[in-house]
């Protein structure tokens, strides 16, 4: 075939002096930068472009925009995505594409474009740039007000750049680009272009996407997202959406070359391009006749007209006497022709059946028009309300509580000059609302008065003996027919959302736009409905289908969530730590060295722990300071032990309940002075716990005289650990008397640790004689490689979290949020003696007296000793007392929460919640791990140096 | 996204706060001398109209102030927002 | 304390980087860390004598209405909430001011926290300042609603953060920011940054 046959020798939008290479399901073509790649497969002679979803029928272009059915298409280069209408793919030179039967693939490579988000705000959101939506820019954007205007398309102008319409004597859009590019002038608006607002949210935040190099292929240059969400929050909305032209149910109206009449317009005007050489026109209203209008001027022979309105209107007249056959009354009842539409049959119509005899018409082109319908996706989508105008066979806006305003044909309105009033109109609207005084104003073009006669909606045409629906297709890409949706009205459904669901129309990617109303038509035609009564489905967000990368954004690999890392991290990297994933934190996990794996250097950290001295960072505990003078009466309170009788100097540990008395957090709390206290709180919870502080301080309990503050980073620790850290400690302490007597256990002391201000608390995680040590972040890397280097003769020894885990699990400490899981008591956990009997209440004390919480057989805190000492039990095990699994439902005692291998034991052991746990010590229970069953042994959770001589001396 | 207007900071993007549940369930004056049936209503009963619901949230990513809010459950819009230890205003 | 050759603030490893995107962008975009900013967490009845004796100490009230910052004395003092103030001053004023400030406030009831290694201190500036938060911030930054004189807590990426915008004469903002967050901050804004490559200090026109 010659290149581009079906090209105009001149005119159209697309730069005749940019050829553009593409290739499309294996055929190199060429076209025109400013196509659209249905544009330029139109132009070549390509209708087809796929078969359907399930039947498999041949199917084609079949609009210019958005809310295409049929041209899905695969793009293949430069980068794979699936499923996008070739109707919206923008051509550049390198474009490989195909045409797609239902799904499209995913590519297996990374994504290599950027993809990124922007917050804005603004006065008036305009979201549309046709002749409404550029009037309410234009109109509102005069008072000084913040705007912005987003449109899907390229260029500015919206249904003007498809159509010849004429604004003060010049073409309209070279209206439409002199209000574009004095818009982009303002110093307050901002004129978003291919640019799809694809979801309508609570109080007027709507999210659109923006693309940016897409269009530029190849050479789109990598440092700029490609794709960019913005998030707009506006105080007013004005919708000037458009409207979408609707298809009409008759036999085999699917197959290529059946296309809707504004699109064909939209295909010569815009593009240059004609989509056939003999047309046929179906329509039940005007607009279609300015479509054959235009086609005819354009060289294309205009076959027939067939108007299912009875009467002849001045549109009529106006073909007649550009020499078109009108056949009023008449509708398309067939279709013939298997890569495209070779001939079409026309009959009478008689009380909106066929009747009479049909004829057979040649041609290559059929142009439909069953009406346009308002693109109320977005208003609908705000919570606003829809009514059903029979005159217009549509469904418009209503109410909504959103502040929003819809113009233009999006509320009915299909005029041109009714569309500019209206959007300046609405412009305005929004503006005045915000308070912005507006002059005279905005001098609007002036337009031709087209004639107009009303439409008489047709949505069904049946079949010429009343049965035969099968190809009848309301949802050309689920290929759903009228036969289809009486299937399921037979089978006595009668609400379009149950409908939907189950014929699937108006389920696809394209949301239904071109078949939603159409379905809604269909149903009530077969049901004898009114379609008022019967209504549309639910739109909802997206109103067209958007890249789940452009929704990741930036948030992906390191960004996708904050990694919080100590003052130390990188000390923890030179020394080749590998990292545990705490909350946000990263901590190291453990130091292996080279040959070790991860249980071989647990066992050796533990020992040096337990044997020699060894340090980690604790920096990542939550820490807060309390002040004020109610301070004791206030932690009295929240804790579940007695604060208020700490000594200045001294530290306790503390557990602290919900009301319902199941733990929720412990640390320490240290007195800093009579109105003063520094507690801690688990790294995970440290946020939280300050929240609940802060309830109850704020809500219930304001007249204490406390305050908060948070102080998590303001203070890095390291815990320095084992039977020779004091010895460390002393040797860069020289101010400290860090003998038992001068610094016991649970005592805190303000020194100078290698030079550097330091507060030192005697308190152990570990159950060893331990010290952890509060420095300024800054000076942290400094105070790290003292205690290093004062310790390097003594072995000192890096831990991470398994160890410190290992330790602590071996003196039955537990971790809150490992052992416990919001259903645990103090009492479970066996630490009744942290909960004060004396406190005439605390957070949770109530509860500690309800019947379910004071049952003797609930789970506690226990530990476990398989019985092979090398058998390492999975958390999360399950317990039951049995050796042979039972039928289920199995009883179950309990399960494994923490679990690893012991150095100091020399086997492994683990601990659990178990059922009555503490009267079951020395019981024998069984663990089933995959096909066999492990036989443990009930025992104390605290198995190492239960005396606590070591921590203490 | 709602717009919460926070009492203090004014309209927030709803991210920055978190939900703390009905409000006006105050902590009993001595929860000791409930019977067990009266504190496991104070922990675990609350109202769950369509309609008007007075809530407690806190601008957490902002200036940490627990506040009240009356949301309309059916439509999510607030209805009011007031300080915490203010009464419920009266909403028509 | 000064600042001594063994210290390290929480983006130290990204100074130069921020140089070096600062250059890639012509000047249109300025990142650079002002680390050691005295900090001090102040909270008090804003009706009580406390209010009082701050701000005789300080020559600068204490802020009263929501989210904004009062300035003076090379000090600012920044609306946290309605009793809660941050007050923030150069790196040298860090043995200095809490104590200043508790000793003024004597018995009242109040809460000085020196939380000077809490946050650290970003700066982002340039006319493409607003453009760049703009990408993480949902606050809206126009001058009209947020310019100087202003304060805010909210969040940027993921983090939260102080925003205090500049005064008139040098547009742009302090980002405010916990210290464990700083290294993703810094990485997040790098990486927005790198969208404005090649950009000028001046618009084109």
């Amino acid at each position: 075939m010659t290149p581009q046959a079906f090209r105009l020798p001149e005119g159209g939008r697309v730069s005749r002096d940019e050829p553009v290479g593409f290739v499309f399901d294996g055929v190199r073509y060429q076209g025109y930068r400013g196509d659209t790649l249905a544009s330029a497969l139109l132009a070549n002679g390509v209708h087809m472009t796929g078969t359907s979803i399930k039947l498999g029928r041949p199917r084609g272009i079949f609009s210019a925009g958005v809310e295409e059915p049929n041209a899905v298409v695969q793009i293949e280069a430069p980068f794979p995505e699936p499923m996008l209408p070739a109707t919206t793919v923008e051509l550049f030179d390198g474009l490989v594409a195909s045409g797609l039967p239902g799904q499209g693939r995913l590519s297996a490579d990374p994504d290599p474009a950027r993809y990124d988000a922007v917050h804005a705000h603004c006065d008036v959101l305009v979201v549309g740039a046709g002749p409404a939506g550029l009037a309410a820019a234009a109109a509102a954007a005069r008072s000084g007000a913040r705007v912005v205007l987003a449109d899907d398309q390229p260029e500015l102008g919206g249904s003007l750049l498809g159509t010849r319409e004429v604004l003060d004597g010049c073409p309209a859009a070279e209206w439409a680009a002199e209000v574009g590019r004095a818009l982009e002038a303002a110093p307050e608006v901002r004129v978003l272009r291919r640019t799809t607002v694809f979801g309508y949210y609570d109080d007027n935040h709507l999210v659109a996407v923006e693309r940016r190099t897409n269009h530029l292929g190849p050479l789109a240059p990598a440092h700029l997202s490609r794709e960019r969400v913005w998030r707009i929050r506006a105080r007013r909305v004005v919708l000037a959406t458009g409207a979408h032209e609707r298809s009409l149910a008759f036999a085999d109206n699917d197959r290529p070359a059946v296309m809707l009449a504004g699109s064909a317009r939209a295909y010569v005007n815009r593009y240059g391009a004609v989509p056939g050489r003999r047309a046929v026109v179906f329509t039940t209203n005007d607009s279609a006749y300015a479509a054959a209008l235009d086609l005819a001027a354009a060289g294309v022979e205009i076959a027939a007209v067939a108007d299912t309105r009875p009467e002849r209107g001045e549109w009529a007249r106006r073909a007649e006497q550009a020499g078109i056959e009108v056949l009023t009354g008449h509708a398309v009842v067939g279709t013939e022709g298997e890569r495209r539409i070779a001939s079409v049959t026309v009959a009478p119509l008689d009380g909106g059946s066929p009747s009479g005899a049909p004829r057979e018409v040649a041609a290559d082109l059929l142009l439909v028009s069953g009406g346009w319908n308002p693109v109320v996706h977005l208003f609908s989508q705000a919570g606003g309300r829809l009514w059903y105008d029979a005159e217009l066979g549509s469904f418009v806006p209503d109410s909504c509580r959103q502040a929003v305003d819809v113009a233009g044909s999006a509320r009915g309105v299909f005029h041109l000059s009714g569309c500019l009033a209206d959007g300046a109109a609405a412009g305005r609207r929004a503006t005045e609302a915000e308070g912005f005084a507006v002059e005279e104003p905005l001098a609007l073009p002036r337009a031709a008065e087209e004639p107009r006669s009303p439409a008489l909606p047709v949505f069904v045409v049946p079949g010429p003996d009343g049965a035969g629906s099968a190809t009848h297709f309301v949802d050309l890409q689920r290929d759903v027919t009228v036969a289809d949706l009486a299937r399921a009205t037979g089978a006595g459904m009668s609400s379009v959302e149950h409908l939907k669901r189950y014929t699937t129309a108006g389920t696809a990617n394209d949301q239904g736009k071109t078949s939603g109303v159409l379905t809604s038509g269909a149903i009530a035609h077969l049901l004898g409905v009114d379609v008022g009564a019967l209504g549309t489905t639910t739109y909802r967000a997206p109103y067209a289908p958007v890249s789940f990368a452009a929704l990741a954004g930036r948030d992906r690999g390191v960004l996708h969530d904050p990694v919080r890392v100590t003052a130390l991290h990188d000390r923890h990297v030179a020394l080749g730590a590998l990292f545990e994933n705490v909350g946000q934190w990263k901590r190291p996990w453990y130091y292996p060295r080279e040959g070790e794996d991860m249980a071989a250097a647990v066992l050796r950290e533990c020992r040096a722990a337990r044997e020699g001295v060894a340090l980690m960072d604790a920096s990542t505990l939550g820490k807060i300071e309390v002040r004020g003078p109610d301070s004791g009466i206030f932690l009295d309170l929240l804790y579940t032990n007695m604060m208020s009788t700490l000594k200045v100097g001294m530290i306790r540990y503390g557990v602290m309940c919900r009301a319902d008395g199941m733990v929720f957090d412990d640390g320490t709390v240290i007195r800093l002075a009579q109105d003063r206290f520094l507690m801690t709180t688990t790294t995970g919870n440290a946020a939280a716990v300050l929240d609940w502080m802060e309830e109850w301080l704020q809500t219930e309990w304001p007249h204490l005289r406390v305050h908060c503050t948070s102080v998590t980073e303001q203070w890095a620790t390291v815990a320095l650990v084992g039977p020779r850290s004091r010895e460390v400690l002393g040797s860069l302490a020289p101010e400290l008397a860090v003998d038992n007597d001068a610094f016991p256990f649970m005592a805190w002391r303000d020194t100078a640790v290698a030079g550097i201000g330091a507060r030192v608390c005697r308190i152990s995680f570990s159950g060893e004689l331990a010290y952890e040590i509060n420095v300024l972040p800054w000076d942290a890397p400094a105070l790290w490689d003292a205690l290093l280097g004062a310790g390097g003769r003594l072995g000192i020894t890096p831990y991470g979290t398994e160890t410190m885990h290992v330790l602590r699990a071996e003196k039955g400490y537990p971790i809150i949020g490992q052992d416990t899981d919001g259903t645990v008591t103090p009492q479970d956990l066996g630490m009744g003696w942290a909960v004060s009997k004396k406190k005439p209440d605390f957070i949770g004390k109530r509860s500690h007296s309800r019947p379910d919480t004071a049952r003797p057989d609930r789970k506690h805190l226990v530990g476990l000793l398989p019985d092979d000492p090398a058998v390492l039990l999975p958390e999360g095990a399950h317990l039951i007392d049995s050796e042979v699994l039972p039928a289920p439902p199995v009883p179950m005692l309990g399960h494994v929460t923490s679990s690893y291998r012991s150095a100091a034991l020399g086997r492994t052991f683990a601990l659990a919640l178990v059922r009555g746990g503490r009267d079951r010590i020395g019981e024998r229970l069984y663990a089933p791990v995959g096909d066999h069953v492990v036989p443990v042994t009930v025992a104390s959770p605290v198995l190492h140096d239960p005396e606590g001589t070591r921590r203490d001396g | 996204m709602l717009l919460i207007p926070c009492p203090w900071c004014g309209p927030r993007d709803e991210a920055e706060f978190h939900y703390g549940g009905q409000a006006h369930v105050p902590y009993p004056e001595d929860p000791a001398a409930l019977t067990d049936e009266e504190w496991a209503r104070y922990l675990f009963f609350r109202d769950n109209p369509k309609g008007p619901h007075p809530e407690r949230w806190s601008h957490a990513d902002g200036c940490r102030r627990w506040f009240n809010a009356v949301r309309d459950t059916s439509s999510n819009e607030i209805l009011a927002v007031y300080r915490a230890g203010e009464p419920r205003p009266v909403i028509a | 304390m000064a600042e001594t050759a063994t210290r390290r603030s929480p983006m130290a490893h990204v100074h130069a980087r921020f140089a070096a995107a600062t250059r890639s962008c012509g000047g249109a975009l300025r990142l650079a860390e002002l680390p050691y900013l005295t900090q001090v967490n102040v909270r008090l009845d804003p009706k009580g004598p406390a209010a009082d004796a701050v701000r005789l100490e300080l020559g600068l009230p204490l802020p009263l209405e929501p989210n904004t910052a009062t300035r003076g004395g090379g000090l600012a003092a920044l609306w946290l909430g309605p009793d809660e103030w941050l007050v923030v001053g150069p790196p040298t004023a860090r043995d200095t001011l809490a104590s200043r400030l508790s000793e003024a406030i004597g018995d009242e009831h109040a809460s000085v926290v020196d939380v000077s290694a809490q946050r650290t201190t970003l700066l982002v500036a340039g006319r493409l300042a607003t453009d760049l938060l703009a990408h993480g911030c949902s606050l809206d930054l126009h001058p009209r609603s947020f310019g100087a004189g202003r304060c805010a807590q909210t969040t940027l990426a993921r983090a939260q953060v102080v925003l205090v915008p500049r005064d008139e004469t040098k547009p742009g903002f302090w980002v405010l920011v916990r210290s464990s967050f700083a290294g993703y901050l810094a990485e997040w804004l790098l990486d927005a940054a790198s969208e404005y490559v090649g950009e000028h200090s001046a618009p084109r026109t």
